[in-house]
């Protein structure tokens, strides 16, 4: 994982959830969700190294060009009371960006930081640094144990909301993942709001590559809400398109 | 919106349209419920993505790029083929209930032929033949630029069904007129014109072709006056009915066109600017405008700037 910071007018001014197009000149443009922006003009993401796109990023000097379209996309809606953040992976980008901005302004922020292995789980201690010294701010989980609670992020979910309750709860990462989060927030009656990712080309909302229902995730999401995720049940966490616009397991 | 019903229907070439306004090709166009979601914003009908035979991938981002008042993309033609699309498209039949255009390309007479059925047995109340993508080779506008593959193609598929047949033309000729006639010669019962103007961006910074594609497709606002003008020059030469489509967005450009000589008119772009709804939009305009001009209906302003 490597992130990247660049100069960009139009996406130092995104909102958390919102993502861009990243061109490399010659070789791909590729969707990434916007990790941090401030007013001096700076734009941050995420790059973990998966496909040809990626690997050549990783592989770029400071100073060398990039192209940038964005920012795109709806965004979080800024609950300012109490929240509960469910990040997996690479998810967590986005919800970095909500934590930064949304912590100061809550009653109570909890986050749920998950991942394969330690090395895996990320930003951990700039969310320490946002999240505050009340150790119960920052909750975290392995699948191998090398670091927090053994096992899948949303066992933790479940542990916490049997025991409090929150205003909202925002999630980004696997969608499996992202689909246990929303059955465990409909069975405690809680809105959720969680970030999808499906396979983008325009992203201005003309070419259907990355439908999901009736809704286009480029233009109509990244972020979706409770009632939105309960009208596209059928795919969310089960089905996306491929390339060629056929539908196949997210497996 | 107070108008008299009937005001805004359209017969196009036998499909009954409940108003003039058409979803091109090329946008949101696999699943039903997008397509259900621009039947909802007012399309009286739809034109399907492009289907091939085989599935087909398309090409590396970027797709699309922005130009002044327009845009290019070079989508590659991804779509799922004909087999797979059927399936989905036999739903989109149940659910949807305006006139369902497929749209198909192929590489030989022999497929559009092969497509134009199963496109039918699939529910299809027409097809639209892309004779015109800019950016595909061996396929589109390398049939639509020659006179004699263009009516290869429309013969072949002629033979192979007897729903309507749209002949989508390309800018990308000398004479988009001279195309309209062969493709009414060779048996087409309506006409698209027209599809993307070829077109490509450069990166200045890095000396690099932008679309992964590096040619594709100009499409929106910039191209309209372009597609206006070859919709006004087919008009003189055929008879049979005209779909305008390049860069329409609002009424206004919508009601020039059918006073160059379209029936109907197709939108696209538009919908990345003003959403599903500017079907409603461009239909509502269109039945203001007859109205205040004391029109019953929508044919009696086709063709109409010829008189003089």
């Amino acid at each position: 994982m490597k992130t990247f910071i660049f100069k960009d007018t139009p996406c130092a001014k995104a909102q958390p959830g919102q993502f861009l197009m990243l061109w490399i000149p010659g070789v791909d443009e590729i969707p990434l969700s916007i990790l941090d922006a401030d007013e001096d003009g700076l734009v941050s993401v995420a790059v973990k190294k998966v496909g040809e796109a990626t690997r050549a990023l990783h592989g770029a000097k400071v100073g060398d060009i990039l192209g940038v379209r964005g920012p795109f996309g709806n965004s979080f809606a800024m609950v300012k009371g109490k929240g509960l953040m469910v990040a997996g992976g690479t998810g967590t980008a986005p919800l970095f960006f909500l934590a930064k901005r949304l912590m100061p302004r809550m009653v109570r922020g909890v986050f749920v930081l998950g991942a394969k292995t330690k090395g895996e789980l990320l930003f951990m201690n700039q969310l320490g640094q946002i999240l505050g010294e009340d150790r119960t701010h920052l909750v975290t989980s392995t699948e191998d144990g090398s670091c927090g609670v053994t096992g899948l992020c949303t066992e933790l979910v479940e542990q916490i909301l049997a025991k409090e309750r929150f205003n909202i709860i925002y999630a980004c990462g696997p969608e499996k993942m992202i689909r246990r989060v929303f059955e465990l927030a409909e069975r405690h009656q809680t809105n959720l709001e969680a970030s999808l990712e499906r396979l983008m080309r325009c992203a201005i909302g003309l070419c259907g590559s990355c439908t999901i229902g009736k809704y286009r995730v480029c233009t109509d999401g990244p972020i979706f809400t409770s009632k939105q995720l309960r009208e596209v049940k059928t795919e969310f966490g089960n089905s996306k398109r491929d390339p060629t616009g056929r539908k196949i397991s997210l497996d | 919106m107070g108008l008299k019903e009937n005001v805004l229907t359209v017969n196009l070439a036998g499909l009954q349209l409940a108003n003039p306004t058409v979803l091109a090709s090329g946008i949101l166009g696999y699943s039903t419920e997008t397509l259900e979601n621009l039947v909802k914003g007012g399309a009286g009908a739809v034109v399907t993505k492009s289907i091939g035979l085989k599935p087909r991938e398309g090409y590396a981002n970027p797709t699309v790029v922005q130009a002044s008042c327009g845009l290019i993309n070079a989508m590659g033609l991804p779509n799922p083929g004909i087999d797979e699309y059927a399936e989905e498209f036999h739903r989109t039949r149940v659910v949807l209930d305006v006139p369902l255009i497929l749209s198909i390309y192929g590489y030989a007479a022999e497929e559009y032929a092969t497509l134009a059925k199963k496109a039918t047995a699939a529910g299809a109340d027409a097809v639209e033949l892309n004779v015109s993508c800019p950016h595909v080779k061996d396929t589109g506008s390398e049939i639509g630029q020659s006179p004699e593959a263009l009516t290869e193609v429309v013969k072949k598929v002629r033979t192979s069904i007897s729903k309507p047949i749209f002949v989508k033309l390309s800018p990308n000729v000398a004479s988009v007129a001279d195309l309209a006639e062969v493709a009414a010669q060779a048996g087409a019962d309506g006409l698209t014109i027209m599809n993307t103007v070829k077109a490509m961006a450069i990166d200045v910074e890095t000396a690099t072709p932008i679309l992964g594609n590096k040619v594709g497709g100009l499409s929106g606002p910039a191209i309209k006056p372009v597609a206006l003008r070859c919709v006004y020059e087919a008009y003189e030469r055929v008879k049979i009915p005209i779909m305008g489509c390049g860069g329409i967005a609002d009424w206004r450009d919508a009601v020039e066109f059918l006073l160059a000589g379209a029936s109907a008119v197709q939108i696209g772009t538009a919908i990345s600017f003003r959403g599903p709804n500017v079907f409603r939009s461009v239909a509502i305009g269109i039945g203001r405008y007859l109205e205040s001009k004391h029109f019953g209906k929508v044919e009696e302003i086709v063709g109409l700037s010829h008189r003089s």
